[in-house]
C-alpha cells in the first residue's frame, strides 16, 4: 500500500463482500445494477457530449451554405447520403432525449417531481417521448416534404 | 470584517460556482423553445437549394432567431463539456488544459456559425 489513504477504499458491497470502492465514472454495471434513475443521467451526458459534436455538423452546413453553391452541393451530398442520414438520425435521436430529459432536470430544479415513483414514471415519459419525436420527425423528412 | 452570513450570501469558496450553474439554466430554457424552432426549420429546408437557404436567413426574424440560438447552444455546451472535464480528466494540468482547448473550439465555431448567418443574411 503506497498511501495509508488507500484502506478508506476498502468497503463491503450489499451482499458483505470485500470490495475496493468504485470511483466515477466506472460504476455502470461492475458497481451498480441497472436503474432507470442513473440510466437516465448518464444517457443525458453521453447524448449532451454526442449533441456537442453534431454542432460541428450545424457549423459546416452554415458555414458551406454562406461559402457558395460549391461548397454546398458538397455538403448536401455527404449530409444527404446513407452515412450522413445515419448521423443524422443520431443527432436527432440525442437531441430529443436531450431536450425531454432536460425538461425533467428543469423540474427537479423547481423541486417538483423528486419521489422515486414520479421519478421513475418521468423517465420512462421521457424515453417514450424521445422515440415519438424521433419517428415523427423522420415520417416527415423522409415522406410528407 | 464580514459576517458568517454576509460570506456565505456573497460568494463561497468556489467564488463563482453559482453563475455557472445559473447560467447553465437559463441557456437550457432558452433553449426549448428555440430548439423546436431550429427542428422546424431544418424540416422546412429539407431538400432545399443554397438560394433557397439564402433566401431563408434573408428574413431578419429567421436571420436573429439563428443568432439566438447559436449563441445559447454554444454558451450551454461550453457550460456543459466543462462539467464533464472536471468530473473526468483527473490530472490538474491536462484538465486546464482540455477545457482551454475545447473553449477555443467552441468560441471558434460559435463566431464561424454567426458570420455565416449574417453573410447569408445580409
Amino acid at each position: 500500500m503506497k498511501d495509508v489513504r488507500e484502506a478508506l477504499m476498502i468497503g463491503r458491497n450489499t451482499e458483505g463482500k470485500l470490495v475496493r470502492r468504485p470511483v466515477s465514472p466506472f460504476m455502470l454495471g461492475s458497481a451498480y445494477r441497472f436503474q432507470t434513475s442513473s440510466a437516465t443521467s448518464i444517457m443525458h451526458r453521453i447524448t449532451g457530449c454526442a449533441l456537442g459534436v453534431g454542432t460541428l455538423l450545424l457549423t459546416y452546413w452554415l458555414v458551406s451554405a454562406a461559402a457558395g453553391d460549391g461548397a454546398y452541393s458538397i455538403a448536401e451530398a455527404i449530409l444527404g447520403s446513407w452515412f450522413g442520414i445515419i448521423i443524422l438520425f443520431g443527432f436527432t435521436v440525442a437531441l430529443f432525449y436531450h431536450f425531454c430529459n432536460g425538461i425533467r432536470h428543469l423540474a427537479w430544479d423547481a423541486g417538483k417531481g423528486f419521489e422515486l415513483p414520479d421519478m421513475h414514471r418521468s423517465g420512462g415519459f421521457v424515453i417514450a417521448a424521445t422515440a415519438i419525436l424521433t419517428i415523427a420527425f423522420w415520417a416527415l423528412a423522409l415522406f410528407i416534404w | 470584517m464580514r459576517s458568517n452570513l454576509g460570506r456565505a450570501r456573497g460568494l463561497g469558496s468556489a467564488k463563482s460556482g453559482l453563475h455557472h450553474w445559473w447560467a447553465q439554466r437559463v441557456t437550457a430554457i432558452a433553449l426549448l423553445p428555440l430548439s423546436l424552432y431550429f427542428v422546424l426549420t431544418v424540416l422546412s429546408l429539407d431538400h432545399a437549394t443554397r438560394d433557397q437557404v439564402a433566401a431563408f436567413f434573408a428574413e431578419p426574424w429567421n436571420a436573429v432567431l439563428y443568432l439566438c440560438l447559436i449563441a445559447a447552444l454554444f454558451y450551454h455546451l461550453k457550460l456543459g463539456v466543462q462539467v464533464v472535464l472536471e468530473d473526468y480528466v483527473h490530472s490538474e494540468g491536462t484538465r486546464m488544459a482540455s477545457i482551454l482547448l475545447v473553449n477555443g473550439a467552441i468560441f471558434f465555431c460559435a463566431l464561424a456559425c454567426a458570420v455565416s448567418i449574417l453573410k447569408l443574411a445580409l
